[in-house]
């Protein structure tokens, strides 16, 4: 900051010392630029409670714009999950507990709700009411999250996300192996009752799509209200300094205690939803890859943001489970992102052109020569579908044996990425058109042909990028981290 | 506990103990941090703890808020013992410090560092909150006003505009008021302040002298200050306390601490003379 920038400060208000410039220009710059800027602007005037039922209906109204069934299922898994990282955030976002055991309570409320709600228990079984048997469990889930919180009074940080995922663990392991005669082993429970209340019985798609949205939308506003009252103070208090937050007259066990009850009813709502909306519960629902896509909703939304934490969920979800899977729209994503980054990040104008141009011309060059030398270098055709992998066709080089030379182009390609970050600017625009075509190359031949694990390392390089881009996350608010 | 401590703050007269250490002493495997310190800190007193550093004055601090507990001595606070209670129940008791070492909830918002510190005496349980129950609104009402209160204590320095700005946007010196402000929020009888004037300029040094008077006098809280400028010091205490290696050495007004022959010797090391005497 210079002196004649201070000096140009607004006279309005108190008279206010540099400190103070240099926080409102802080909070200026919070703002995206542009129309960006303006909407968020706009948003943050509207009001919090306008703002989720806002989205709400437009969550609600989605599925009149004509979703077909998959459509409809990969809103349903993003719900559930945006469910989960809302609740999750409690615990991690809020309270800043480290805990990796947290998709447990997400099975035991699965399970419970199978229990309540099938024939495994009894001659007949116990078929309860959802509004009755969904309070249960959510209550049970919560002693289960006082238990599983017990280790948080003597362990924090790595040591107490080690235990609890001893702890998750163990609960896939409990599901697996013992009473399989109730819990089912391996082959879960299946045939688990419909939500059913009040003579009401909610058994099509659509019908949990618009529960989902419901519950996620009342969850959020009871979240939001939780934040700004004396316990969501003292959950983040204790995230910031637990012995300040001792001295300033807050139990911090009991408080850190109460944020993983809190948590676990969250999940174990979830739970029963999803198990009725699947009709059954298997042990590897509830296995870390779910853990692991709800921590990267989380931490793409910006933990601490209850809206941050259900939009990253849902953005990481639709692109998981809904994009990555088809071959066509995952091309829109991967050509998107790449060609969006190289725009956004290359600088200046005649330097993206350059190698824009370049990574063009040198797809055609490198597309004659390997035809030139050998006919079935150039036999195969790209794994991409639709308009993508007509524009492809004849730039890109697909061999006979796409497979054998993908895994060659993908180990070519970290090395060129590597290469890509240690050399100065010029070497860069150098390499950069190799490199993207490289990365053509090795999506067209390679991985779009695998989308189970496309889609792990698309997800980790987004969150890269975000890690870059914005490291507080897409709603997050920015933190300093205190020392301790 | 809270309540019967509160009446009891109002029957207290000026010039009753508050706060007695009797025998305190703390150890650390062998090293002893604390031997044998005897303190009475009475209503409505200035008392200033002096030494050099590493002579235990934070460490008297750390136990008297039960950060640690003592391995023999006591603590007690209003005539009740406090040695080993939870840090939680000591603060809701009625004593509270800032740190030396600043440590607010930096990514809170000023207000919100403010109205933490009510955690202890407030009672509402989350569904009251959610549900907005009259309680949980009427003391969510009563914080706020406190922590307006506690933070226009400060005039300008933490006026309303910075409420909702997080406390890391705040300047050293702020963040030190910050933390002055949070700890009167858990409405103390007895406040420990660790170096409030550390870091600051010689302006601000020679306010934070006038804030501890207006402190004793407007607030009506007895106060324990680490404080290793002078100035601030002779300015401000009733009485001073001078530790070193976990004794205490002397104690008395400020001049006859000041010049007292141990607390120059601790501070300055041994006249040559008397060196060579010694030997």
């Amino acid at each position: 900051m210079s002196v004649d920038q201070r000096g140009a400060q607004e006279p309005q208000g108190p008279q206010v010392g540099a400190d103070e410039w240099v926080a409102r220009q802080a909070h200026r710059r919070e703002y995206l630029p542009s129309w960006l800027g303006r909407a968020q602007r706009a948003s943050e005037r509207i009001g919090w409670w306008p703002r989720l039922a806002l989205a709400g209906l437009a969550g609600a109204v989605l599925p009149s714009f004509g979703l077909g069934g998959f459509q409809l299922q990969v809103g349903i898994d993003a719900l559930v999950i945006a469910l989960l990282a809302v609740g999750l955030n409690i615990v991690v976002g809020w309270a800043g507990l480290l805990d990796l055991g947290f998709i447990a309570f997400f099975g035991f409320g699965a399970y419970g709700f199978a229990l309540l709600s099938s024939a495994q228990i009894g001659s007949a079984g116990i078929h309860l009411q959802a509004w009755l048997s969904i309070p249960i469990v959510m209550v049970g889930a919560a002693i289960l999250g006082l238990g599983v919180g017990l280790p948080s009074r003597r362990l924090i940080g790595d040591y107490l996300a080690i235990v609890t995922l001893f702890l998750g663990e163990a609960f896939v392991e409990f599901t697996n192996n013992v009473a399989p005669s109730k819990l089912g082993g391996p082959n879960g429970i299946t045939s688990i009752d419909p939500i059913r209340a009040f003579g009401f019985q909610l058994t099509t798609n659509p019908g949990y799509y618009y529960l989902l949205v419901i519950v996620l939308v009342v969850t959020m506003a009871v979240l939001r209200l939780l934040e700004n009252s004396r316990t969501g103070r003292a959950w983040r208090a204790v995230r910031e300094d637990p012995l300040a937050a001792a001295a300033m007259t807050i139990p911090v066990n009991r408080v850190k205690l109460s944020a993983f009850a809190c948590g676990a009813m969250v999940a174990a709502l979830a739970g029963t939803i999803y198990a009725a909306q699947q009709a059954n519960v298997f042990p590897t629902d509830f296995d870390t890859p779910i853990l692991i896509l709800i921590y990267a909703g989380l931490v793409l939304g910006g933990a601490g943001s209850i809206a941050g934490a259900a939009t990253g969920a849902l953005v990481v979800m639709v692109i998981y489970d809904g994009l990555l899977r088809s071959p066509a729209e995952a091309g829109y994503l991967f050509y998107g992102l790449v060609l969006l980054t190289v725009l956004v990040k290359l600088r200046p104008w005649r330097r993206l052109g350059v190698v824009l141009a370049a990574t063009i011309a040198f797809g055609f060059a490198a597309r004659a020569i390997a035809r030139a030398a050998s006919a079935s270098a150039v036999a195969g055709g790209p794994g991409s579908s639709g308009w993508i992998a007509r524009a492809v066709r004849d730039w890109v080089i697909v061999p006979a044996n796409a497979t054998v030379a993908g895994n060659f182009g993908f180990v070519a390609l970290i090395c060129l990425l590597i290469a890509l970050v240690q050399v100065s600017s010029r070497w860069r625009t150098i390499l950069l058109p190799p490199t993207l075509y490289l990365a053509s190359f090795v999506w067209e031949t390679r991985l779009v042909t695998e989308p189970s694990v496309t889609r792990q390392l698309m997800i980790g390089a987004i969150l890269i990028v975000m890690m870059n881009a914005r490291p507080q996350g897409l709603l997050g608010q920015r933190r300093v981290e205190v020392p301790a | 506990m809270s309540e019967a401590n509160q009446g009891q703050s109002v029957s207290a007269g000026p010039g009753e103990a508050v706060l007695e250490l009797d025998q305190l002493s703390l150890s650390f495997g062998g090293l002893k941090a604390l031997s044998g310190l005897d303190l009475t800190v009475r209503d409505r007193e200035v008392i200033s703890v002096i030494g050099p550093n590493g002579a235990g004055k934070t460490t008297v601090f750390n136990v008297i808020t039960g950060v640690y507990e003592p391995s023999s001595g006591d603590v007690r606070f209003a005539g009740q013992s406090i040695a080993g209670r939870a840090p939680h129940v000591i603060a809701r008791a009625g004593i509270a410090r800032t740190f030396q070492t600043l440590r607010l909830f930096m990514n809170m918002s000023v207000i919100e560092n403010v109205m933490a510190a009510t955690y202890g005496h407030t009672k509402a349980m989350p569904w009251e909150s959610v549900l907005r129950l009259p309680r949980a609104r009427r003391e969510e009402r009563e914080v706020r006003t406190l922590a307006e209160e506690v933070l226009s204590f400060f005039g300008q320095r933490l006026a309303g505009y910075r409420w909702d700005q997080p406390a890391y946007s705040l300047s050293y010196a702020n963040r030190r008021r910050l933390e002055i402000a949070r700890a009167l929020a858990s409405r103390p009888r007895v406040l420990l302040l660790d170096e409030p004037a550390a870091g600051m300029n010689p302006a601000e040094t020679h306010e934070v002298t006038e804030l501890i008077g207006r402190l004793r006098d407007e607030r009506g809280v007895a106060i324990l200050v680490i404080e290793h400028d002078m100035h601030v010091v002779a300015g401000c205490s009733d009485r001073v306390v001078a530790l070193d290696h976990g004794v205490k050495i002397a104690e008395g007004g400020f001049d006859q601490v000041a010049s007292h022959p141990a607390v120059v010797e601790a501070y300055m090391g041994r006249h040559p003379e008397d060196l060579a005497e010694a030997e």
